[in-house]
Order: C-alpha cells, then sequence, then structure tokens
C-alpha cells in the first residue's frame, strides 16, 4: 500500500492529506496525544549469563507452576471469553437439553461477557463481568428485554449483591455500594466505597460477593496462584458489617470460589471452590463445601485437595484428616461457580431446597469436562443425596458452544443461567 | 501542526467510517505507524502482522471501550462498530508476520531470556515458535522496545489486560528479567510450528 491512498480515505481530507508521508503522519498523530514516551531505558548487561537450564520450574506464583513439561499439557491454555457478545440467532439455545417438563429459551443477549448475576425488588437482573469493566441491567418491559449500562470503568466487576434498594459492586480490590438502583437506571447515583481493605493480586482476584442472613457482606480472597503457600490475607472467605466494618474470616484453605449461597432453612454457607491445575487431567475435582462452624474450618488448601488428596508438594506433613472434606465433588478441572439454593415454586417438589451449580467447563483438561448446570439435592441431615445434571449441552465435539457462569431466579421462580462465552441469559422454565 | 495533522488523520478513519471508502483506504491509517508490510518502524508501537484474529479483535474492543487508555488508539476506535473491529481485525492479521531485525545485538541477554521464556512457560500459551493464537498475541520478532513496555505495563497493572493472565504469569518477576525477555522474544525468527 502507498501513503498517498490515505488521501482517499475522505475526499474533504484530500487536500491537506495530498503532501504528507505517512509516517509523518503517525509522528504526529502520536506527538499530539503527548505519546512520544521516553526512550526505553536500555539496562546494561547486569550479570553474565546465567544459563538456566531450559527445564527450569516456574517460580511459585506462576499459574504454571506444577505444568509438567509434556507435550500434552503444552496443549492446554485458558479458553479466551470472546468480547462481542453473539448475535441472537446465532445462540446455541436448541442444541441445550433440560429435563422432560422443562424449557429453555434465551431471556437476553448482547450483554458482554455476562457472568454474576443478581436480582432487584422489582426485578431488575444486574450483570457483572470480568474483562469489560462494567456493569449492566436488564429489564423486562413488555416482554422484551432491554439492557442498560449502569456503571463503566471498574476493574473485574464481578462480584454483585442486591440489598434493601441498593446494589453492591465488587471490583477486584474495591466494594461499592449504589444505593437506590432500580429508581436510577437511567441515572446511576454516584457510589459509596463502602471496602477496600482487600489484596490487589490479579491471580484469583476477581470476586464474587454475597449479603447473608446476618446482614454481613461476604468477599473472597482466593489464593493469589495455581498453587503456593498463600499469605494469611489469603485463601479465605471473610465477612464484613454492611458499612465495611468488623472483618472476621468465616473459612479457611480456599483457594478460589466464584459462588455461594446460604441454605433457605439451616442458614448455612455453601460455596464452590475449584481446585488446582497441572497435577493431573483427572484429579483434584472441584468442590462444594459446606460450612457449620463459621471462623473454625479449613477446607485444605494448599495441603489438602478434594478432601482426599494430599498436594504434592504442599500435602508433605499433613492429613487430609485434618480439613473440612468438601459435601460433593464436582469434577476435575470443570469449574464449578455460580451456585444457589432453589426456594421458587414453579418447579417440582423434588427441587425445594435443592442446589444448582453451574459448571463453566474445564481448561486444563484434554477431554472438556463441566459446561452445564448440575442440581445437587440433600438429606434431612443436610448431607448430599445426589449430583445430576440438569441443563447439558454446552460441549459439542469437545469445543464449548457456551459456558454457564451463574444462576438466578426471577420471581416466578424461573431459573436464569448466564453464558460468559456468548454473552446471553437463557430462562428455564416448566413446560406445562 | 502534529495536532492538526493527527486530528485530519483520525478525522479520516472516522470519516471512512461514514462514507463507503474500500477496506484499503480504511486500512491505511493504521499502516501509517504500524506498518505497511506488518512490520512496525514506529518506536513502542506493535507489529501487527501474523496476529491472531481474536487478539486482535480484543484489543480493539478495549481500546473501543476506553480500557486500554492513555494512547492514541482509543481515539481511532471509539466510534467503530462491531463489524468493524472484525473487519480490521482480520485485514490486519493477514499481514506477513514481522521477521527479527538482525541477529540479537546481547547474546547474554538473548541466553537469559531464553531461558526465561522456558522457565515459565511463555510457549505454553503463546506457542513455542511465540506465533501465538486465539486470544494470546504472536511475540516473535515483535519490536523489542514495545514488548519490553507491554511487560512493564502488564507487571505494573497499567495494562490490566483482557484477562488477567499475563499479570498472573508476570507476578513473580522482576524487571531485568522483563528486558531480557523482550530482547529475546524480539529476536525470535518465525518458523514453523512443530
Amino acid at each position: 500500500m502507498k501513503s498517498h491512498q490515505l488521501c482517499r480515505s475522505s475526499s474533504s481530507f484530500r487536500s491537506r492529506l495530498r503532501a504528507v508521508p505517512t509516517r509523518l503522519l503517525c509522528t504526529a498523530a502520536l506527538g499530539a496525544f503527548a505519546l512520544a514516551a521516553p526512550a526505553i531505558a536500555q539496562q546494561p548487561a547486569s550479570a553474565p549469563a546465567a544459563g538456566a537450564p531450559a527445564a527450569q520450574s516456574p517460580p511459585p506464583g506462576s499459574p504454571l507452576y506444577g505444568r509438567p513439561n509434556t507435550e500434552g499439557a503444552a496443549r492446554l491454555a485458558p479458553i479466551p471469553a470472546p468480547p462481542l457478545p453473539t448475535a441472537v440467532d446465532k445462540l446455541p439455545v436448541a442444541k441445550l437439553k433440560v429435563p422432560d417438563g422443562f424449557k429453555i429459551e434465551v431471556w437476553a443477549s448482547g450483554i458482554p461477557n455476562a457472568r454474576t448475576m443478581r436480582v432487584g425488588d422489582n426485578g431488575t437482573v444486574f450483570v457483572g463481568n470480568r474483562v469489560v469493566g462494567k456493569v449492566f441491567a436488564v429489564v423486562d418491559k413488555d416482554g422484551k428485554r432491554e439492557v442498560k449500562q449502569i456503571a463503566e470503568g471498574l476493574h473485574r466487576p464481578n462480584g454483585l449483591a442486591y440489598h434493601k434498594g441498593a446494589l453492591y459492586v465488587a471490583e477486584l480490590s474495591k466494594v461499592w455500594r449504589f444505593d437506590d438502583i432500580e429508581k436510577n437506571l437511567d441515572n446511576p447515583p454516584k457510589p459509596t466505597l463502602i471496602y477496600d481493605d482487600l489484596p490487589k493480586d490479579e491471580p484469583h482476584g476477581w470476586k464474587f460477593i454475597g449479603i447473608g442472613p446476618d446482614e454481613k457482606l461476604y468477599i473472597p480472597v482466593g489464593a493469589p496462584c495455581n498453587i503456593c503457600m498463600p499469605p494469611e490475607t489469603h485463601a479465605q472467605i471473610r465477612r464484613i458489617n454492611l458499612d465495611g466494618s468488623s472483618m472476621e474470616v468465616v473459612a479457611r484453605g480456599v483457594r478460589n470460589t466464584v459462588g455461594f449461597d446460604w441454605h433457605p432453612e439451616t442458614k448455612e454457607l455453601w460455596f464452590t471452590d475449584n481446585g488446582r491445575d497441572w497435577m493431573s487431567e483427572d484429579v483434584p475435582q472441584e468442590e462444594l463445601n459446606r460450612v457449620t462452624e463459621p471462623g473454625k474450618q479449613h477446607f485444605g488448601f494448599p495441603y489438602c485437595h478434594q478432601g482426599n488428596i494430599a498436594d504434592v508438594e504442599f500435602g508433605w506433613g499433613k492429613s487430609c484428616t485434618e480439613f473440612t472434606k468438601p459435601a460433593a465433588l464436582l469434577g476435575p478441572h470443570a469449574a464449578a461457580l455460580g451456585m444457589r439454593f432453589y426456594t421458587g415454586s414453579m418447579f417440582p417438589a423434588e427441587y425445594r431446597n435443592a442446589i444448582f451449580v453451574a459448571r463453566h467447563g474445564s481448561w486444563n483438561r484434554t477431554n472438556r469436562v463441566g459446561g452445564d448446570v448440575l442440581v445437587v439435592t440433600l438429606n434431612g441431615d443436610g448431607s448430599v443425596k445426589e449430583v445430576k445434571p440438569f441443563l447439558t449441552g454446552f460441549i459439542e465435539n469437545n469445543n464449548y458452544l457456551g459456558r454457564p457462569v451463574d444462576i438466578a431466579w426471577l420471581k416466578d421462580g424461573s431459573m436464569l443461567v448466564s453464558d460468559d462465552f456468548n454473552g446471553a441469559i437463557y430462562r428455564i422454565s416448566r413446560d406445562k | 501542526m502534529l495536532a492538526v495533522l493527527a486530528r485530519v488523520l483520525i478525522a479520516s478513519v472516522v470519516a471512512s467510517a461514514a462514507s463507503a471508502a474500500t477496506l484499503e483506504e480504511r486500512l491505511a491509517p493504521c499502516l501509517a505507524c504500524h506498518g505497511e508490510n506488518g512490520r512496525s518502524e514506529t518506536p513502542e508501537v506493535p507489529s501487527l502482522g501474523g496476529q491472531p484474529p481474536m487478539f486482535m479483535l480484543i484489543e480493539l474492543y478495549q481500546f473501543r471501550g476506553g480500557q486500554r487508555p492513555g494512547t492514541v488508539m482509543t481515539e481511532f476506535a471509539k466510534d467503530l462498530t462491531d463489524d468493524d473491529l472484525r473487519t480490521f481485525s482480520d485485514a490486519l492479521a493477514a499481514l506477513p508476520p514481522p521477521q527479527p531485525p538482525g541477529p540479537p545485538k546481547d547474546t547474554a541477554r538473548y541466553g537469559r531470556g531464553e531461558a526465561l521464556a522456558a522457565q515459565h512457560r511463555c510457549g505454553s500459551c503463546h506457542n513455542p515458535d511465540f506465533s501465538g493464537r486465539e486470544q494470546i498475541p504472536r511475540l516473535a520478532a515483535q519490536r523489542e522496545d514495545y514488548l519490553l513496555k507491554a511487560l512493564r505495563d502488564y507487571k505494573s497493572g497499567a495494562r490490566p489486560g483482557y484477562d488477567p493472565a499475563m499479570a498472573q504469569v508476570l507476578y513473580p518477576l522482576d524487571d531485568s528479567a522483563l528486558v531480557d525477555l523482550a530482547h529475546f522474544l524480539a529476536h525470535v525468527a518465525p518458523r514453523a510450528a512443530p
């Protein structure tokens, strides 16, 4: 391409551009924005070549720490969430399967990276995400959904909670409160910062938050690594008063939870936790955990995985018997994220107080697992009775058609499932 | 003068988006800085040849939404449609991959960078030949000054990234390691993936 072709871009600029070499234009563009950044400090070679062997392990803290140097492992990498939502007519809803008696439909689309969902008193569905820095609100208007952007410029606003008219939004290291949000969707109020005493680590730094029956705000702090000895401040779930005061740790040994909820009757906190990578294709499995003694339980990380496998490194000198075992195992690398108890009246009685779990689907495994919603039913004593699939069909020929992240309930008792791969929300309801 | 020229260049992108300009015409302002043959000759401006289209799309998306602030790119991208983003990504990615500027100037730094890349498994995501895939950019023969700026910005948080992957990988690395890595990667010749 020749530089003079620039001139054709728009006839109104032709005369001014004609004689200008492209490189000068580039210098101008950069210079005008004061971006002629300082020259790179060329650091002198400070030491002789270290001669480090190529097979040296990555340091603790690296997400690749623990990855074996084999061909099969080298083929695995995290799977990207496309930034542009999928057009509504390209969504995979026809391939998704629900049990007999239920139906699934697209409820909303065009919500980039749709992840955590919370429902307001008037039925507004708030949607957070990990990669686009915005918070969206979906309103149902005459049977059609309208998507409004209510905040932007946030750093990984994945954590949302709704309580008494206010929306709580957790960025990586800050929690904000938007008062009276549903009345002000078109002109959202300036948020109030309520808590920022949080680490700023990117690894597992995005948040899931929730407000418990005790009116406290629960905030996890993930392990800042794939597998490492975490600082005291990490690998935990903590709770604070709604004004940000009185922090206390509720659970320890938690690698990275991106979903929790409270049992509707016992009020116990249950949470999903994602196990370490690179140990094996088949272990460890993700966990479903139950907090019976807040502040006193340790759920194993980094010493023990899935309740019965000592870590190949940090497990030495420890025994899995020292830690609280998971209530259920949710599949190797399957990324169990959002979970919610069912308290509605639309679904059959067998689902009452059952836990629905969204599995985002594995990346650290050759044959993909997850990419579905499971239903976990409980016995009278609160132990797990059965885990079975509820919504499936997101994996086709070992490729993702979509990836479920979170679950929410509409007022009529129907279920919403978010899909960050397509930027969409599906609704599941009774068919008869 | 510079400011006027800059406005003209940006206006030409925006105006051409609205008019029926050919793709070639619309790409011209991009190539003015990023290089006409996939290789940038402009300090701290990356070569785009051979980049995976998905990576390009993600970066343009972030520029458009102001998620990579502090560069001229937001001005260029702010009025582009979703289809524009797809078109520009595909067209720029189809440019030929850059070749290294020559043999490494400092073999000791190159050697340290190579060992660091192996130790930190850069090739695990970026491919063993650093050609990139999907959302993961091509690194081989990228401009050294750009590589170092990108690594430092990921490390400091100045460039949060679309996904936190790079911040995670760079967490345990110090600045001298970034300098060595940039020198090595800038001089890696493209080769067929094994």
